[in-house]
């Protein structure tokens, strides 16, 4: 175990080893019936913002660049995963694999779609890809409200109904066919085949790829260009390959995300994936800490499951679920506080040096 | 912007600014509501059958959700007799699929026996696929969509489905106003509307009638219908179809009003309740159709109407005597196969879908009963506002 000498490898391998021992607990406690179903229900849900929020980091966290409309990436996972899922469901059988393949595909949808963002927005300095990824957020929704897609023998039949006066009917199925997304009416009647343990490593697997990728040389380079642009272009970096590194990575496993999150409901409307989505991920980042993954998982976990844990307080609960926000927020900046956790934890100063 | 500041400071500043406009606007959408959450009906919880409902009592659709839930909560203490007691319970779905889902489980851990709801499509069909693994007795009061019911033997509809209402629209018209020149504004972003706008375009071209324009909206644009009126004018219509929902619709019967267009609105289901929108000059809305089963102003409804205004100060619309009906539809079903309230859910579920192919229900919205896709079979009914009253037409 010498390799857990370095500093920052243990900090990785304790976030890996929190959402390992979260997972079996879990899973323990579910077997045993004693987690109620209102918390059961959610923790595919959960697992799908905890990668968001983990995606969302390298981005706004680790690259420094601010995405406005991360749940578009989702939104193109999801409804790819979902087409896959459903059009798939004769040649694959088996839930698990189909489920893998969904999440795979609406990976290289969302990253094909965060590469063609990224490639004009990305080079250009200031804040611009806050601007872009806003108006790709609702593009993407209205983009998905025109499509209708169906499966049948043949395979699948796709309209773009701009005009807005095409119907199901015009995919002319053959007998046996069914629709998948239905324009506005989204997809519905799909399968449920996400678990909670897909969902587990998905979580893993976003994990290793973003804290590995921070760790290694083009890591360090996404960072250095964070920092200084000027000092990193001197060196020779180049600004927008790097940029567009932990742009596209983040959009791969938000669209990976994306498919899990539609594998778990037999309806999935475009307007889920709005700005408030973006927004409500945004803050799972920026409560949790910018740049810290451990900070991102837990504020994805704990603001997912508050306000459904606030239902005893009916149409006042999220009031109170502000309140909670807000209380945290202070905190977790009062500077009297974090001295007092840094005299209580003397490691701490180590950490700091690691981003927040 | 001098050179010297941190960029990266600045951009973290930034982002955590933006991160909390956007909270902030989260939570201004998020008010609202009203009624309390637990509704309590019968005598000894113990021995009272547990029904449940879902509607976005939070949010942008909280008024359709209010409606349901009150509806509901009438129905179960209007239907409570001796031997046959209802416990009431209504959570929040904030008219999102996900959170319905949530509140569905949350009533299961309640002890739900049988859901009357959700309210909104969408919402339906994801808590309809989990009632259908977990068996449980669903019915919706307003949920209009096929795919609600579609391969569930236990889910059932108390409205009429979208396809249904648009060729019964598209038949009406046909019979009443052949010579009209119509044109159709739709909400190409809502499942409701745009599922009635396909049904009625079909059985209109069958039927014959005269379409001259067809214009889409979406929910971001719902603030002003102008463009879409100038273009039904330009066409010459002489009558709109509108199958969209009464908060929208009052916009666009101002909206025509301004600009001067005499033209004759129709709508569905969804547009009752126009004449309880807050601002809104109900006499823009004199010789209004709509094709709904209910009417607050009928004195077949008086005492339901009385009871729901004394206790919620407001007049009913189609969503609550729809809720209302659902629960009455329950509660025929548990008289017929003798549910009560040890039964499991899951025996509830089987026993209650049975009964319900069988009942008939003399309901507010009209003699109801089903056939086994789960959808409602009753007599369509349109309506005609009139001097600010529901006239039947």
């Amino acid at each position: 175990m010498k390799f857990l000498n370095d500093k920052v490898t243990r900090r990785d391998f304790l976030t890996y080893g929190l959402v390992v021992a979260a997972f079996i607990v879990v899973s323990l406690l579910a077997s045993q019936g004693v987690i109620p179903r209102s918390l059961s229900g959610q923790l595919v849900p959960v697992t799908c913002y905890v990668v968001m929020a983990i995606s969302l980091n390298l981005v706004v966290g680790v690259a420094g660049d601010l995405s406005l409309g991360h749940a578009g990436f989702m939104s193109v996972g999801a409804f790819s995963g979902v087409v896959c899922a459903m059009s798939l469901s004769a040649a694959i059988p088996d839930d698990g694999i189909r489920l893998a393949v969904s999440m795979v595909v609406g990976a290289l949808f969302a990253a094909v779609a965060g590469f063609l963002i990224g490639i004009p927005v990305l080079r250009l300095r200031g804040d611009y890809l806050a601007i872009v990824t806003l108006a790709f957020g609702e593009i993407i929704k209205e983009v998905v409200n025109c499509l209708i897609v169906g499966t049948d023998a043949i395979g699948l039949h796709v309209i773009f109904n701009v005009a807005g006066d095409k119907t199901v009917d015009d995919l002319h199925l053959l007998e046996g066919g069914v629709a998948i997304i239905k324009g506005a009416q989204g997809a519905s009647g799909t399968e449920k085949i996400a678990t909670f343990a897909a969902g587990f490593v998905l979580v893993m697997i976003a994990l290793a790829v973003v804290l590995n990728l921070v760790r290694s040389r083009a890591g360090r380079a996404i960072m250095a260009v964070r920092d200084n642009r000027i000092a990193a272009e001197s060196v020779g970096l180049s600004i927008t390959k790097y940029r567009l590194i932990a742009f596209v990575v983040s959009a791969a496993l938000a669209g990976a995300a994306g498919a899990l999150y539609g594998a778990n409901f037999s309806q999935l409307s475009p307007a889920k994936f709005d700005f408030n989505t973006s927004i409500l991920v945004l803050v799972f980042v920026v409560l949790g800490g910018l740049g810290n993954m451990r900070g991102s998982i837990i504020a994805a976990v704990l603001l997912t499951i508050l306000p459904e844990a606030l239902r005893g307080f009916s149409d006042y609960r999220m009031l109170v679920y502000a309140i909670v926000l807000i209380l945290v927020m202070l905190f977790t900046n009062n500077p009297q506080l974090k001295l007092t956790l840094g005299k209580l934890l003397p490691k701490r100063e180590g950490a700091v040096a690691h981003g927040e | 912007m001098s050179l010297n500041m941190n960029p990266a400071m600045n951009r973290r500043s930034l982002v955590a600014g933006v991160a909390g406009l956007g909270a902030a606007g989260i939570l201004a959408g998020c008010s609202g509501g009203g009624a309390s959450s637990d509704g309590g009906s019968a005598a000894g919880s113990g021995s009272a059958i547990k029904i449940g409902s879902i509607g976005p009592k939070t949010g942008a659709t909280a008024s359709y959700g209010l409606s349901v839930t009150n509806g509901a909560e009438l129905g179960c203490k209007e239907f409570s007799v001796d031997g046959l007691s209802f416990e009431y319970r209504s959570e929040d779905s904030t008219g999102n699929a996900e959170t319905a889902v949530n509140a569905y489980n949350t009533l299961v851990d309640w002890g739900m026996q049988a859901l009357v709801g959700p309210t909104l499509t969408g919402p339906s069909v994801s808590v309809a696929a989990s009632c259908n693994d977990d068996r449980t007795f669903m019915i919706t009061p307003s949920a209009s969509s096929e795919d609600v019911t579609s391969g569930k033997d236990c889910v059932f509809q108390v409205c009429f489905t979208d396809p249904n209402q648009g060729k019964n629209a598209a038949l009406f018209l046909a019979d009443k106003y052949a010579d009209e020149k119509i044109a159709v504004i739709y909400n190409s972003g809502d499942a409701y509307s745009s599922g009635i706008y396909n049904a009625f375009k079909e059985q209109a071209s069958a039927s014959k009638l005269q379409i001259v324009s067809e214009e889409a909206f979406k929910d971001d644009s719902a603030s002003s219908f102008n463009n879409q009126l100038t273009k039904a004018q330009a066409a010459g219509a002489t009558f709109i179809f509108a199958p969209i929902y009464y908060t929208p619709a009052s916009v666009l019967l101002t909206n025509a009003h301004d600009m001067g267009y005499e033209v004759t609105l129709m709508g569905c289901d969804g547009m009752d309740g126009i004449l309880g929108v807050e601002n809104f000059d109900t006499s823009y809305a004199e010789g209004l159709l709509l094709m709904t089963p209910f009417s607050a102003d009928d004195p077949a409804s008086a005492d339901f109407v009385k009871a729901y205004q004394d206790a919620y100060g407001e007049t009913p619309d189609q969503f609550a005597a729809d809720a209302y009906d659902g629960v009455h539809a329950v509660a025929e079903a548990i008289k017929k196969v003798g549910v009560t309230a040890d039964t499991a859910r899951e025996d509830a579920c089987d026993k209650l879908a049975a009964a319900m192919l069988e009942i008939t229900v003399e309901g507010l919205t009209g003699t109801l009963s089903w056939n086994d896709k789960g959808q409602v079979e009753k007599d369509p009914t349109a309506y005609v506002i009139t001097d600010g009253k529901y006239v039947k037409a």
